[in-house]
């Protein structure tokens, strides 16, 4: 179990019971059930935490993979500088907000999913893991132009075998070939 | 039109018949709770709640049945062995186990959701009728003991607790709790993300499926669910005494009704799947245990390890897979390989690459071995898949391994070779095109190996022209280009002369291939992305013509 990163595993955990903590909550207030506070705040809690953790981390290795429409979320979340990129601060942050949810028989099952997505968020800040946001790469982190290619190349560029190469006057329509690298005249 | 009915109308009609189950148990249990005369009490305090908690519960039983045949690897082996008169469509459909388990899945995840959200109007209103916020029968049927000559119909006995405390003091709702849990963390790291990456965290996650289904059927045993018992002497005319609470007992018409739980029926369900996981656990340990020689480890270039293997009673097809399992690495792993080897070897062989925590210890220990030494302990499992038989059937076969999907062909080579040396009559190949596709040989250069002492085995019989093959490298960077001419790489030593860069121009290819056999039929297989799929598909078609003394050519996807 090397290289898991567990935060990948907190924020799907954390994702899940934020909708749990919604789907409660909305049950308690339309059903207005005894303790219906609770349930306005399980949906509330449920919101923010669903917002909070949509924006998926990248990967410290490995592709990352975006969630659809994340982009904003990501903007968002990344204002909050250390608050959000600490995963201690998480940890503690969804134990604080899971607490409320266990008073009311609704919400409780997303208290205590959420309760453990904290733990899971925790044995990651222990591992030293935190948030990074997924941007859109830009022009300038494009890999420096190695030093030879400033050179005129040396050698000519691969060609098909000199079977195909060869003039062959009775067939061209076969003697034609496509060139995989496509060509264009010199600018000057 | 004709094409997606052959391939896929099975699969199709399985869904369907399935789906219909599904709502047909949900329509009918829902009315027999919603319209049955002995819930008319019960429903009374609950409403359609009830009916809504049930339905689903009904769905969910079916689908626990159901999750966990896909999953029995071996069983489904047997089914496989055994369905060899049926045809192949119904082989296939085996293949797609997995794809089925997890739409089974979805739907117990969906049926969940609305059984708990139903079960939670239930404890709240139960709640308050026991507390007398309802009408006066409502209270009256809450108020019913649970003694001698009364029985009880509110779950709720007494009127100072709140629903969590009922949740949390009753089998049904601590067992309901705590399976549901267990599905939701089974459910999270089963995502894709967490699957593909981090694979132990999904399988010892997964395991969690034990205490479901230990939960599950218990789940019913509290007998809260409670109907009227309708044959009381003298018997209870609802109707008529609705109205009447304070006359219960006192007047003949009504005496006071009388309520019964209702049977837990999960057991009954899941019993069976259950015994024949266990079954499968068991085989699986036992297929564990039966001693595995090496034959011979050899390790190829770019870290791919090379393992022949020898398995007492052990027989494969062309293109099927296994699963390995080595404890000295993890106990609890098992990992699928495709088999390189062809049936008529007397031993069957994988090609390992170096693409993880597990692999990758696998071959540091392989190459710490001393010479001609055995290799540590190796538990195999299979072989599993689908045949892929029908690549023999063609006189001329165009064959096309994009990537990873070049392992298969390695068994189907070498198998067609082993025929065709053997005069075996059930191969009836004659001509052989071969295109491999790969971004870079990086990790397959014994499969180059492969083509080339096929080639020349060929050429020293004088069938030079019996396999065809041409090597397509489609990934560009500089790198690649610098690699070429100015580094000596093992990639292309010797395959030079069939190197292309870019991708196969198809159209030229099967214009080739027509030229060269204008009167065969020519069966086309793939293993490779789906894209790739739909333009050969689409070039079968147009390059077939209808005169049937031309050529024709016939699209097989296989997923090896």
């Amino acid at each position: 179990m090397g290289k898991i990163e567990w935060a990948m595993w907190a924020n799907e955990q954390a994702l899940a019971s934020g909708l749990i903590l919604l789907t409660g909550g909305i049950v308690g207030v339309a059903g207005q059930f005894r303790g219906w506070q609770f349930a306005a705040y399980g949906v509330a809690a449920g919101v923010f935490v669903c917002l909070l953790e949509y924006p998926r981390g990248k990967r410290s290795k490995g592709t990352s993979v975006a969630r659809t429409g994340q982009y904003c979320f990501t903007v968002c979340v990344k204002a909050f500088g250390p608050l959000t990129r600490n995963y201690y601060v998480r940890a503690f942050l969804h134990a604080a907000i899971c607490v409320p949810g266990g008073f009311m028989l609704a919400t409780v099952l997303g208290c205590v999913c959420l309760g453990i997505a904290s733990l899971i968020y925790l044995a990651a800040a222990i591992r030293g893991e935190h948030w990074e946001p997924i941007l859109p790469r830009t022009e300038t982190q494009r890999k420096p132009v190695p030093p030879s290619i400033k050179n005129p190349p040396s050698n000519p560029p691969p060609r098909p075998p000199p079977e195909m190469r060869r003039k062959r006057v009775d067939d061209l329509e076969g003697a034609a070939y496509d060139n995989p690298i496509p060509v264009t005249a010199n600018e000057y | 039109m004709g094409n997606w009915i052959i391939n896929h109308g099975l699969t199709s009609f399985i869904l369907v018949v399935w789906m219909g189950i599904n709502i047909f148990l949900f329509v009918w249990f829902y009315f027999f709770y919603d319209l049955g005369d002995q819930f008319f009490y019960t429903r009374h305090i609950l409403g359609s709640a009830l009916a809504w908690a049930r339905a689903p519960a009904a769905v969910l039983n079916f689908n626990c049945l159901l999750i966990l045949l896909p999953v029995c690897r071996n069983l489904l082996s047997l089914l496989r062995g055994s369905f060899v008169c049926c045809g192949r469509t119904m082989r296939k459909q085996l293949d797609k186990n997995l794809s089925f388990h997890k739409l089974v899945a979805y739907m117990i995840g969906l049926m969940t959701a609305v059984h708990m959200i139903a079960h939670l109007l239930n404890v709240e209103w139960y709640n308050n009728s026991r507390q007398g916020v309802y009408d006066k029968l409502s209270t009256a049927l809450s108020n019913l003991e649970d003694s001698d000559n009364t029985t009880y119909l509110n779950p709720i006995r007494t009127t100072d607790i709140i629903p969590t405390y009922f949740v949390f003091t009753t089998i049904a709702g601590l067992t309901g709790v705590i399976i549901t849990l267990c599905l939701i963390l089974i459910i999270t790291s089963s995502m894709e993300v967490i699957r593909r990456s981090y694979f132990e965290v999904f399988w010892y996650t997964h395991h969690l499926f034990v205490i479901f289904f230990a939960g599950l059927v218990f789940h019913g045993a509290g007998r809260i669910v409670r109907s009227q018992n309708m044959d009381t002497i003298p018997p209870h005319n609802f109707t008529f005494c609705k109205d009447r609470s304070d006359d219960w007992g006192r007047i003949p018409e009504c005496p006071i009704p009388q309520f019964r739980g209702g049977f837990p029926q999960t057991w009954m369900w899941v019993i069976g799947p259950m015994v024949l996981y266990l079954c499968e656990r068991l085989l699986r340990f036992i297929r564990y245990m039966q001693a595995v020689r090496y034959r011979k480890i050899v390790m190829r270039p770019s870290k791919v390890l090379e393992l022949q293997l020898v398995k007492n009673g052990f027989t494969m097809e062309v293109g099927q897979y296994v699963f390995l399992n080595c404890p000295a690495i993890s106990q609890l792993e098992w990992h699928p390989f495709t088999m390189t080897s062809a049936p008529e070897e007397d031993f069957f062989s994988v090609h390992i690459r170096s693409a993880g925590d597990w692999t990758n210890k696998l071959i540091s220990i392989m190459e710490q071995l001393p010479e001609g030494a055995q290799g540590p302990k190796m538990g195999v499992d299979g072989p599993f898949g689908t045949a892929s038989e029908d690549v023999f059937d063609y006189e001329v076969a165009m064959l096309v391994g994009a990537g990873i999907g070049v392992t298969p062909f390695a068994s189907i080579l070498k198998s067609i070779w082993y025929k065709f040396k053997e005069s075996n009559p059930k191969l009836r190949t004659r001509k052989i095109y071969f295109y491999w596709l790969c971004r870079e040989t990086h990790a397959f250069e014994w499969f180059a190996d492969l083509l080339q002492v096929l080639e020349k085995e060929m050429d020293e019989r004088g069938m030079g022209d019996f396999l065809t093959y041409n090597l397509y490298l489609t990934g560009w960077d500089q790198n690649l280009h610098f690699h070429v001419h100015y580094r000596d790489t093992d990639v292309v030593t010797g395959l030079k002369q069939k190197t292309h860069y870019g991708r196969p121009i198809w159209d030229k290819e099967f214009e080739k291939v027509r030229k060269e056999n204008p009167t065969s039929v020519v069966g086309t297989f793939l293993c490779g992305p789906e894209a790739l799929a739909k333009v050969l598909e689409k070039k079968c078609a147009k390059y077939s013509d209808v005169d049937p003394r031309k050529t024709k050519f016939y699209f097989n996807k296989e997923n090896f």
